[in-house]
C-alpha cells in the first residue's frame, strides 16, 4: 500500500518593527546584550504591556495578503510555562480569536497551481536568548529579542510532500519580504519554522503527527522532512506507533530526536490576557491598509512580462526580491530604450559579480543610474558590449562613474574613419603573406584582419567600422 | 494633631500656620511612638522623609501650593516606588528596589504630597487580616488583639491610629473597604479603569484597583482628585471616562430624593448582630434625611465568592510567575539545577496563603478543569455584572454592610483559608463588576468599628461621595478615635 | 475532589514538601468543593466577562521611547555576568 505524506507548518516570523511588541524598546538586531531592555519586557514588577500599533498593521497587511478574514476584533491570551528567557512566565499570544484567520496561498504544482490553506496568523511576543556554549553549568540569559513582535502563521495541513512544504515556505518567505513586515533573515532566527508531519495511506484517517523543531534553513527543513517521513514510515510497517511529540532536528547528523518528556508535560494554562482589553480594528482602518498594500510577486512578474517585455525567466529572476524589482524599475527608467538589455545586464552581468562579491543588490557600488550610462554607452557606440564588461568590473571596484572610467582607461571606441584606415594599413604592412593569399582568393582570412585591427586598437576600434574599412581597403 | 484631617492640615499649612516639616517630624514622631504596637509601617526612612518636607516648604515659598503640598501620605508596600524598597511584604521581593515609581506614586509627587513610606500588608495582597505579611501581623487600634483588616491593613491601621492622615491602598476583593471598615476610616476603590495599575504590583489585574484610606470624604476625594486620571501606560486605564467634581462632589446635602437600594442578599443571617443594627440604623438616619430606601435584590451574591476564588487566584497564578529568581528577587542558595532554582527559590520565597492561591489559580486553568472553573466564572462574573446593572435601573446608589463581622482575633482564622475568605462575602461582587465602593464608619460592635459600604454604577464616583458625605455630616463615627492611641474612645 | 497537588505544584514551579502536600491538598479540596457551587448556575449562552468594561485597546506609536539602562536594571539581579543573567544550564 501507498503511504502519503500529510505536513502543516507554523511559521514564526519577526516583525521588523521598530519598537517592541509591547514596549519602547528597540529591536535592533546584535546590540549588546541587554542593552535593549526596559522594565517592561524585562517582567518587573507591576509593569504593563501596550500594543505597538505598526504590529497590528503589519499582521492585518499579511493577513489581506493571504486572502485572509481580518477579524475587527481579536484578543490576547497569556500563554504559561516557566523558561529564564521568558522574562514574565508568561508568553502573550492569541488564542481563540486571532487577528487573521482562513487564508491561503496559491503554490506552482505541476503545469498548474495548489492551493494550500493558511488557517490563522496571531500575534505574540518573542522570548530571549539563552547561550550555554563554552560555559561550565550555567547559562547566560539575554533578553534584548525578548518582546520583540512575532507573527505565528499556521497552514492546513495541506502539504503532501517537503517539496511542496519548501515551495509554500519559500513563497511565504518572499511574501513578508515584499510586504515589508519581515527582515525574514532565517540565520538570525527572524522566520522560523516547526513542521508538523505525519504519514497516513491515503483514504484513511491521518496519522499521529511529529512536531519538528529547530530547522534553521530551507535545505534542513526538507532533510528533516524527509527523514522524518523515513522514520515514520519505518515504524509503522515494523509494526510500531507514531508518538505525539515535539523531535528536534541535528543538523549534524541529519536525524530528528524526541524532545525530553518533561516538555511535553507542559501544560500551557491559557487564559485571557487580563492586562489588554479586545484590539478593535474598524473597517476603515484595513482598507487604508489594504489601498497601501504594495505590488506583490506574482502581479509584478506579470507586470514586467507584459510593460518591460522580459521572458518568463528574466521576469522570475528580477522579482525574486523587492529591492531587486525596484533596481530593475529604476535601471529601466534610466535607460528605456531597451529594457531587455537592461534585465540582461542586470541578471546576468552585475548580479553574477555581486554574488561573487557575496554583495546583495541594495550594497551595489553600482547604481541604477550609474548602470544605465554604461548601457547607453554601449547604445550610443562610445564602447563595445566587451569593453562594457570590463567597464562595469573598474566600476565595482573604484565605485567610479562610467564615464570616468572610460575616460581614465582611454577606452573610447575609436570610430574616426582616418585612424581606423591608418590602423588598416599598419596591419596590411605588417603582413603581406596574408594580403596576398587574401587577394589570392582566401576569403577566409578576413576574420584574421579583423583580429589583427582590434589587437592594434587594444579593443577601441569600433567593430563595425573596422568590418566596413576592411572590405573597401582589402580590395583597393 | 495626632487625628487631623487632610483637610484641617492643609488649612494650617495654606495659612503658614505650620511648616510641612512640622508635621513631618509630628507624624514621624508618633509613628516612631506606635508602630511597635502596630507594626502599620514596614519601610520608613526619616532623613528622606523630612527632605521631601523641605522640598515642600521651599516649594511653596516660590510657587502656588501644589493639591497636596506638604501633606504626609502614607502608602502600601505594593506600590513600586525608587525611593527605598519595595516588597509587597514578601520574602521573595526583600530588598527589592523598584527602578521606577508607580504612575500613582508620580501623581502624589506631582502634587507635593510627602510620602511617608511603606504600609503592612498581606503578602501579594492576598488575606483579609494582613497576617501573612513577611513582616509579621498587623494591629487594630481599637484592640491590639484584633486584626486590622486586609490586604490595606497597615493602611488602615496607621490611619484609625491617627499615625498618619492618609494613606494609598489597593482593593482586588475589599482590600480597602473591609481594613476601613474594621478600623474606622473612609475608603474608596474606584471604579476599575479609574485609576492606573502601571508600576502597582499587580495580583488579579481584572480586578485590582488603587484608592485612598483617610479620616474623612472629603480627604477621599483629595486624594483621588489626584490620583486618578487615564495614563496611556495602562492599556485598562480609561481613556474617555466621565469625569468627577471630586472636591464638590463632597459638599454635605441632604438626601431628598435619592433613591438608595437595599439588597437583601446583604442582609442575612449569620452576620454579626451589632453589625446588622448598626448598618440598618444608618439606613434609617438616611431615611430621615430624605432619602428613599428600596429593598432590592442582586440574586447571584452567594456566588460572588466562589467566582472570585476563580478568577482571582488564576490570573495571580499567572502575575507572580515572574518571580523566579532570573532577573530579581529572591534565589536559593547553591540550586541544583535550573528546576531546582525554580521550585525551591519559589518555595522559601512565598507563604502559605500565596502559594495556596497560585495552586488554586494554576489548578483552575490547567488542562480539563478551565471550563468548569475558568469560563464558568466569567460567565458568573457577567450574571454578577447585570444584577448591578439591573439595580441601578431601580436606584441610584447601594448600601450595605463592609464586612459582615467586626474585627477577629490575631490568628482566630488562619487555620481555615475558607472562612477567611467569606469574610469579604460583601465587598468582592463589585471587583467582579468593577464598579466603585466607599466604606465609612457607621457604629460600633463590641468596641470595634463597623463599616457602612455605598456602591455606585460604573463612573458615579460622585454619588458614592455625596451620599457619603451626607451621612458623615450628620453623624459623628468618623471622628471617633481610639483611646490607647490618644484618642477619645468609641463613645460620643 | 481528589487533587495532585504535586503535579500543580510542578506547573507553578513551587517546591512542596510530603508534608506541606498532605496539608494542602485538603484545603485546596475544600475551595474548589466550596467553588463548585458555581455549577448550580445557569450559564447556558451567557458570554464570559474578562474585563470589567467594554473598552477597546489603546496601541502605541511604533517610536523608540527606552535608553539603555542596563545598569540601573540589572542591579536587582541574583547573578550578572558581563552584562547577561546567570541561571544554572538551562538543558535544551
Amino acid at each position: 500500500m501507498s503511504w502519503e505524506v500529510v505536513i502543516g507548518l507554523e511559521v514564526h516570523v519577526q516583525m521588523n518593527t521598530a519598537t517592541k511588541a509591547f514596549c519602547g524598546c528597540s529591536t535592533e538586531f546584535g546590540a549588546e546584550p541587554n542593552t535593549q531592555t526596559c522594565p517592561v519586557c524585562l517582567g518587573m514588577p507591576g509593569q504593563l504591556p501596550i500594543l505597538n500599533i505598526e504590529a497590528v498593521q503589519k499582521a492585518v497587511l499579511t493577513g489581506l495578503a493571504i486572502h485572509a478574514t481580518i477579524n475587527l476584533e481579536s484578543k490576547f491570551d497569556r500563554k504559561n510555562y516557566f523558561y529564564p528567557d521568558l522574562p514574565k512566565g508568561y508568553q502573550i499570544t492569541q488564542l481563540p480569536v486571532p487577528i487573521v484567520e482562513h487564508g491561503y496561498l496559491d503554490i506552482p504544482s505541476g503545469d498548474g497551481e495548489k492551493r494550500l490553506g493558511i488557517t490563522r496568523i496571531h500575534m505574540e511576543d518573542d522570548a530571549g536568548k539563552s547561550m550555554h556554549e563554552g560555559l561550565d553549568g550555567i547559562s547566560h540569559i539575554d533578553l534584548n529579542r525578548a518582546g520583540v513582535p512575532l507573527m505565528e502563521i499556521v497552514s492546513e495541513p495541506d502539504m503532501r510532500s517537503a517539496d511542496e512544504a519548501i515551495a509554500y515556505l519559500k513563497q511565504l518567505h518572499q511574501l513578508v519580504l515584499f510586504l515589508d513586515v519581515s527582515d525574514a533573515n532565517m540565520e538570525k532566527g527572524q522566520f522560523r519554522c516547526d513542521a508538523n508531519v505525519s504519514v497516513h495511506h491515503p483514504g484513511t484517517p491521518f496519522g499521529t503527527r511529529a512536531e519538528l523543531k529547530n530547522m534553521n534553513s530551507f535545505r534542513f527543513i526538507k532533510q528533516a522532512i524527509d527523514y522524518e517521513v523515513g522514520r515514520q514510515i519505518e515504524l509503522i510497517e515494523d509494526g510500531g506507533k507514531v508518538a505525539l511529540e515535539s523531535r528536534l532536528f541535528d543538523s549534524a547528523k541529519g536525524e530528528t530526536r524526541s524532545m525530553r518528556s518533561k516538555e511535553e508535560a507542559n501544560d500551557y494554562r491559557y487564559f485571557p490576557e487580563p492586562d489588554l482589553p479586545p484590539l478593535r480594528i474598524s473597517q476603515e482602518e484595513v482598507n487604508a491598509i489594504k489601498a497601501g498594500m504594495p505590488e506583490l510577486p506574482g502581479q509584478l512578474r506579470k507586470r514586467f512580462e507584459t510593460e518591460y517585455g522580459l521572458s518568463v525567466y528574466d521576469a522570475d529572476v528580477l522579482t525574486q526580491t523587492r529591492e531587486l524589482a525596484a533596481w530593475y524599475e529604476s535601471l529601466a527608467a534610466a535607460h528605456p530604450a531597451d529594457p531587455k538589455r537592461c534585465a540582461n545586464w542586470l541578471a546576468n552581468e552585475l548580479l553574477g559579480r555581486l554574488n561573487e562579491a557575496d554583495c546583495g543588490i541594495t550594497d551595489s557600488p553600482v547604481s541604477p543610474e550609474s548602470l544605465a550610462s554604461l548601457l547607453d554607452r554601449i547604445a550610443d557606440n562610445t564602447i563595445s558590449g566587451k569593453i562594457a564588461k570590463d567597464v562595469l568590473d573598474t566600476m565595482l571596484e573604484t565605485g567610479h562613474d562610467t564615464d570616468t572610467v572610460i575616460e581614465e582607461k582611454g577606452l573610447k571606441q575609436v570610430s574616426d574613419t582616418g585612424v581606423i584606415d591608418a590602423m588598416i594599413q599598419q596591419v596590411l604592412e605588417a603582413n603581406p603573406d596574408q594580403l596576398a593569399a587574401f587577394r589570392g582568393g582566401k576569403d577566409k582570412l578576413f576574420g584574421f584582419f579583423v583580429g589583427q585591427v582590434m589587437k592594434v586598437s587594444r579593443g577601441k576600434a569600433n567593430p563595425g567600422l573596422v568590418n566596413q574599412r576592411l572590405k573597401v581597403l582589402l580590395k583597393s | 494633631m495626632p487625628f487631623s484631617t487632610l483637610s484641617d492640615m492643609k488649612s494650617r499649612l495654606d495659612t503658614g500656620e505650620i511648616s510641612a516639616r512640622e508635621i513631618t517630624q509630628n507624624v514621624l514622631e508618633r509613628i516612631d511612638t506606635h508602630n511597635g504596637t502596630l507594626n502599620a509601617f514596614v519601610h520608613i526612612d526619616p532623613a528622606q522623609v523630612l527632605a521631601q518636607a523641605d522640598a515642600s516648604d521651599a516649594f511653596r515659598t516660590k510657587h502656588d501650593a501644589r493639591p497636596l503640598e506638604g501633606l504626609p501620605i502614607a502608602v502600601k508596600d505594593i506600590f513600586c516606588t525608587q525611593d527605598g524598597p519595595t516588597t509587597c511584604c514578601s520574602n521573595i521581593l526583600k530588598g527589592f528596589h523598584a527602578p521606577y515609581d508607580a504612575h500613582v506614586i508620580t501623581q502624589l509627587k506631582k502634587a507635593g504630597a510627602v510620602l511617608l513610606g511603606k504600609t503592612n500588608m498581606d503578602e501579594f495582597a492576598m488575606g483579609s487580616s494582613t497576617e501573612t505579611s513577611a513582616y509579621g501581623p498587623c494591629r487594630n487600634p481599637w484592640n491590639t488583639d484584633c486584626i486590622p483588616g486586609g490586604s490595606s491593613g497597615g493602611s488602615a491601621s496607621a490611619v484609625a491610629a491617627g499615625l498618619v492622615p492618609a494613606a494609598l491602598g489597593t482593593d482586588t476583593g475589599g482590600s480597602i473597604r473591609q481594613p476601613a471598615a474594621v478600623c474606622g476610616i473612609t475608603g474608596l476603590k474606584p471604579t476599575y479603569g479609574r485609576v492606573s495599575r502601571r508600576g502597582i504590583i499587580a495580583f488579579a489585574s481584572s480586578l485590582d484597583q488603587a484608592g485612598p484610606m483617610t479620616r474623612t470624604v472629603r480627604d477621599t476625594a483629595m486624594i483621588t482628585a489626584v490620583i486618578s486620571g487615564h495614563d496611556s501606560g495602562d492599556a485598562t486605564s480609561v481613556a474617555d471616562a466621565p469625569v468627577v467634581d471630586w472636591l464638590g462632589a463632597c459638599n454635605p446635602a441632604d438626601m431628598k430624593g435619592m433613591k438608595i437600594g437595599k439588597p437583601r442578599e446583604y442582609f442575612v443571617d449569620g452576620m454579626d448582630a451589632d453589625v446588622r443594627e448598626a448598618v440598618e440604623t444608618a439606613l434609617k438616619q438616611c431615611e430621615n434625611m430624605g432619602a428613599e430606601i428600596v429593598d432590592i435584590s442582586l440574586p447571584h451574591t452567594e456566588y460572588a465568592v466562589a467566582t472570585y476564588y476563580v478568577i482571582a487566584p488564576s490570573e495571580a497564578s499567572a502575575n507572580l510567575a515572574r518571580y523566579d529568581g532570573v532577573r530579581f528577587g529572591h534565589r536559593c542558595k547553591n540550586p541544583e539545577d535550573l528546576l531546582d532554582m525554580y521550585t525551591r527559590s519559589r518555595d522559601e520565597g512565598f507563604g502559605a496563603e500565596v502559594k495556596r492561591r497560585i495552586l488554586t489559580g494554576a489548578f483552575a486553568l490547567s488542562s480539563g478543569y478551565y471550563d468548569a472553573y475558568y469560563k464558568k466564572a466569567q460567565q458568573v462574573r457577567t450574571l454578577i455584572r447585570q444584577d448591578f446593572l439591573d439595580a441601578f435601573k431601580q436606584v441610584d446608589v447601594i448600601a450595605t454592610p463592609t464586612s459582615p463581622v467586626p474585627a477577629f482575633r490575631i490568628g482566630e482564622k488562619t487555620d481555615d483559608p475558607l472562612t477567611m475568605y467569606l469574610s469579604d462575602i460583601f465587598t468582592i461582587a463589585l471587583n467582579l463588576a468593577g464598579l466603585p465602593g466607599l466604606s465609612q464608619p457607621c457604629g460600633f460592635a463590641g468596641g470595634l468599628p463597623v463599616g457602612l459600604q455605598w456602591i455606585a454604577p460604573a463612573w458615579r464616583e460622585d454619588i458614592l461621595l455625596s451620599a457619603a458625605s451626607a451621612y458623615e455630616a450628620a453623624t459623628d463615627w468618623h471622628a471617633r478615635t481610639p483611646a490607647d492611641f490618644d484618642g477619645q474612645g468609641d463613645a460620643a | 475532589m481528589d487533587i495532585d497537588v504535586q503535579k500543580v505544584a510542578m506547573l507553578a514551579r513551587i517546591r512542596l514538601t510530603d508534608a506541606e502536600a498532605n496539608e494542602l491538598g485538603p484545603q485546596l479540596s475544600n475551595i474548589l468543593g466550596y467553588v463548585d457551587q458555581l455549577q448550580e448556575v445557569d450559564t447556558e449562552g451567557v458570554v464570559e466577562t474578562a474585563h470589567p468594561h467594554d473598552a477597546a485597546m489603546p496601541l502605541r506609536a511604533d517610536v523608540v521611547t527606552n535608553t539603555n539602562r542596563r545598569e540601573a536594571l540589572q542591579k536587582p539581579a541574583p547573578k550578572i555576568e558581563s552584562g547577561l543573567y546567570v541561571v544554572p544550564k538551562v538543558i535544551e
